[in-house]
C-alpha cells in the first residue's frame, strides 16, 4: 500500500468521522464534490448528514466552527486555500483565540490550512500563515512534513480541546508517499530529529523539511553532517530540542517558507540566541521567502521561497563563520 | 426595562464618581423595551442568546443575575469574566449566553453556529438562537455572511436590530442607503418584521411572534425597530452630534415613559406599582454592589496565564 499526503489527509477525516459522532466537515465544495483537492472525497457519501458544503464566507464559517465547538461538537473547517482564511482572521483570532481563556469554555476547532506555494499559484493562492497565527494566543499551530504526520497530527489535533490551526501543504499533497501510516508516536508539541549530525542544525517544517533534508545530501558530499529538525508543531514549539541539536552543533540556520519580517524563522533565532548564547559557535542564521507577494510564474516562485540551492549556500556561510 | 433602567443609571452614576468601575460603561438607554421585548419570549437553559453592547433590558429579561453584571463592571475575581474581559464582554457560554467580542456582526454566525451543532446531534427540537445588531453593525461582512448562511441553513435564528439612528456618532444616512434596514430581511431569504421600537407593545408583539415562527421551523427572522439612543455611545460620549429635532421627535421617546403609560391606560399597573417595582429594584440592585463590592479583584500573581485549556501544550508551563 502506497498512500500520498493528500490521501492520509483524507484518511484521517474519515477515522475522525468514524471515531467520533460529534465531528463534522464544513467547508466549501467538500461535500459531493470532494473539496478542491479532493481531500474529502468519498466522505459526504460514506458519512451522510456530517459533511456540509459551506457558503464563500470564511467569517461565517469560522464562527459556525466556534458556537457548534462551544454546543459540543468538534468540527473541522476546510479552508480552500489558506489564503483565504485571512477573511475569517478576525473570528479566528479574536472568537475561536479568545474564547477558552475569556469564558473558560474550551474551543476544539480544527482548522485545515491548504498552505505554502506551488508552481503557476501566484500570490492569492500560495501563502504560509503559520507566523501569522502562531503570533496570537490561544491557538495551536501544526505543520507536518511528512505522511505519517499528516495522518497523526490530524487526528490529534480533532481531539484537542483548543483551536488548530492545521497547516497542510499543496506542495507535499500528490508526490510526497509513505508506505504506510506507521504508528502514532510523537505528541504535538515535540519535535524530530529528521537527519542526525554535527557540524550544523538546520531547523524547519512542513515542506522545507525535505529542501533541508536534500540540502544536507548535498553537503554531506563535502564532508559535513548537517542536523535536521522537523518542528512538526510550530506552536508550541519544542526549544528543548532545538537546543539540544544547537548544543552539539553550536550552529543554527532556520528555515521557513513564509515571508521574512519576523515569524517562526525570528522566534527560533531569539529562543536560541537568548536561551543558548554560549553554544554558538556562529551567529545564528535564518532563511524566509523574498518579502515580495508571492509570484506566479515557475521561474519566479523557485527563486522566491528558500531552495536546496539557497539553503546549502546559507549553510557553507554558517560553517565558514 | 426598568429594572435595566436603574441597573444602568447606577452604572453611570459609578462611572462618574470615578475609582470602581474599570473601563467604559456602554448604556442601552431608549432601547429596553426593543430588548427587553426579546429577552422575555427566550427561555433560559434552553433557548441560546447573544446579547451585544444595549442588551441589559434583554439581558435580565432572559435571567443573567445582576451580580454578573456588576462584579464584570467591577473586574472581580469572582465574575464568569474573572477579571479577564469587562463590562458588556460577559456571558456564560455554556448556559446559553454567549459572552460577545467587540467585532460587530461576528456573534451573528456563533450563535448559528450552536444551532447547527444542536440539529446535528439531534438536540434541537424547539429551541431558538437570537443575537442582536445596531444599525452600524448591519454594514459589516460578518453580518451579512451570518445572515445569508444562517438563511441557508434555515435555522431557528432570531436576529433584532436597533436602528438607534447613530453608530457612535455617524447617522444613518453615512451607514447605509436603503430606505429601511427591514428591506435587507427579504434579500436574505429571511422573515422580516418591523416594530415601533419605543413601543413596549409593539415590540412584544412583534418579538413573540418571530420567536414563535422560528420555533416552528420559519427559519431565520429579522426584526427591525427604530428608536433613538437616549445617551452616547459609551458614558464617556455627551452625544453632542445628535440634533435636537431628533431628540424631540418620536424616535426620541423615553420607551420606559410610553410603557408607564399603556400600563396605566390598560389597567395593569398604576404608577404606585411601578414605584413599588422601583423599590424592590434598588434593593437588589444594592444588594448585588455590595456583594461585588466586597469580593477580591482579580491577582496577577494568582492568575494562570495560559489561553490554551490543554496546560501541556502552553509555552512556558514547566509542568
Amino acid at each position: 500500500m502506497s498512500l500520498t499526503y493528500l490521501e492520509a489527509i483524507r484518511e484521517a477525516q474519515y477515522e475522525a468521522l468514524r471515531q467520533n459522532p460529534d465531528v463534522f466537515l464544513y467547508g466549501q465544495d467538500i461535500g459531493a464534490f470532494g473539496g478542491a483537492f479532493k481531500a474529502t472525497k468519498g466522505l459526504a457519501r460514506e458519512f451522510p448528514g456530517r459533511v456540509f458544503d459551506a457558503p464563500i464566507s470564511e467569517d461565517a464559517m469560522v464562527g459556525l466552527a466556534v458556537g457548534a465547538a462551544i454546543e459540543g461538537a468538534r468540527p473541522i473547517l476546510e479552508m480552500q486555500f489558506a489564503d483565504f482564511s485571512s477573511v475569517g482572521f478576525n473570528q479566528i483570532v479574536n472568537q475561536a483565540g479568545t474564547q477558552y481563556w475569556r469564558t473558560d469554555v474550551p474551543c476544539p476547532i480544527t482548522i485545515r490550512l491548504p498552505s505554502g506555494g506551488t508552481p503557476g499559484s501566484g500570490p492569492f493562492h500560495s501563502q504560509s500563515m503559520e507566523s501569522i497565527y502562531a503570533h496570537y494566543p490561544g491557538l495551536v499551530i501544526v505543520t507536518p512534513a511528512t505522511v505519517e504526520d499528516a495522518y497523526w497530527m490530524l487526528l490529534d489535533s480533532v481531539e484537542l480541546n483548543d483551536p488548530v490551526m492545521f497547516c497542510e501543504h499543496k506542495f507535499l499533497y500528490y508526490h510526497l508517499k509513505a508506505d504506510s501510516l506507521g504508528e502514532r508516536s510523537l505528541p504535538i508539541g515535540k519535535a524530530r530529529i529528521a537527519r542526525p549530525g554535527r557540524h550544523a542544525t538546520v531547523v524547519t517544517y512542513s515542506a522545507m523539511l525535505h529542501e533541508a533534508l536534500k540540502s544536507a545530501e548535498e553537503l554531506q558530499l563535502d564532508g559535513y553532517q548537517i542536523e535536521v529538525v522537523d518542528l512538526r508543531s510550530v506552536k508550541p514549539m519544542d526549544t528543548d530540542t532545538i537546543l539540544a541539536s544547537v548544543a552539539r552543533t553550536g550552529r543554527l540556520l532556520a528555515v521557513g517558507e513564509s515571508f521574512p519580517w519576523g515569524g517562526v524563522t525570528a522566534e527560533i533565532v531569539a529562543r536560541v540566541s537568548a536561551e543558548a548564547f554560549h553554544l554558538l559557535d556562529a551567529p545564528p542564521m535564518r532563511l524566509n521567502s523574498k518579502d515580495t507577494p508571492i509570484p506566479y510564474h515557475p521561474n519566479l516562485w523557485k527563486s522566491h521561497r528558500p531552495t536546496v540551492t539557497t539553503i546549502s549556500d546559507a549553510v557553507r556561510r554558517l560553517l565558514r563563520y | 426595562m426598568q429594572l435595566s433602567r436603574q441597573v444602568e443609571e447606577k452604572l453611570g452614576s459609578l462611572y462618574r464618581s470615578g475609582g470602581r468601575i474599570v473601563g467604559g460603561v456602554y448604556l442601552g438607554k431608549g432601547q429596553e423595551a426593543f430588548s427587553a421585548a426579546l429577552g422575555v419570549q427566550l427561555v433560559e437553559g434552553k433557548d441560546v442568546y447573544g446579547p451585544l453592547i444595549r442588551d441589559q433590558a434583554g439581558r435580565i429579561a432572559f435571567g443573567e443575575p445582576l451580580l454578573d453584571c456588576f462584579r464584570t463592571y467591577l473586574g472581580t475575581a469572582t465574575g464568569p469574566m474573572r477579571g479577564r474581559d469587562g463590562n458588556i464582554h460577559r456571558g456564560r457560554p455554556k448556559e446559553g449566553m454567549l459572552a460577545m467580542i467587540s467585532h460587530l456582526g461576528a456573534l451573528v454566525s456563533v450563535v448559528t453556529g450552536v444551532l447547527f451543532a444542536r440539529r446535528l446531534r439531534g438536540s434541537l427540537g424547539d429551541t431558538v438562537g437570537a443575537t442582536s445588531i445596531g444599525d452600524g453593525g448591519t454594514s459589516t461582512g460578518a453580518f451579512h455572511e451570518g445572515m445569508n448562511l444562517a438563511a441557508v441553513e434555515k435555522l431557528p435564528l432570531i436576529v433584532s436590530v436597533a436602528n438607534n439612528q447613530f453608530a457612535y456618532s455617524t447617522p444613518n444616512s453615512r451607514q447605509f442607503a436603503c430606505e429601511d434596514l427591514l428591506l435587507r430581511a427579504e434579500g436574505y431569504g429571511v422573515q422580516g418584521w418591523s416594530v415601533t421600537g419605543t413601543d413596549l407593545a409593539s415590540c412584544l408583539k412583534g418579538f413573540r411572534a418571530a420567536v414563535a415562527a422560528a420555533r416552528s421551523g420559519g427559519g431565520p427572522q429579522m426584526v427591525v425597530g427604530r428608536m433613538l439612543r437616549l445617551g452616547g455611545h459609551g458614558e464617556h460620549d455627551d452625544a453632542s452630534y445628535v440634533p435636537e429635532e431628533a431628540r424631540f421627535s418620536h424616535l426620541g421617546q423615553d420607551c420606559l415613559m410610553v410603557a408607564e403609560k399603556t400600563l396605566a391606560a390598560r389597567g395593569l399597573a398604576s404608577a404606585e406599582v411601578v414605584r413599588g417595582w422601583e423599590q424592590e429594584g434598588r434593593k437588589l440592585i444594592d444588594a448585588a454592589i455590595a456583594q461585588a463590592g466586597r469580593e477580591p479583584l482579580p491577582d496577577p500573581y494568582r492568575e494562570r496565564w495560559d489561553a490554551l485549556s490543554t496546560s501541556h501544550l502552553v509555552e512556558g508551563r514547566s509542568e
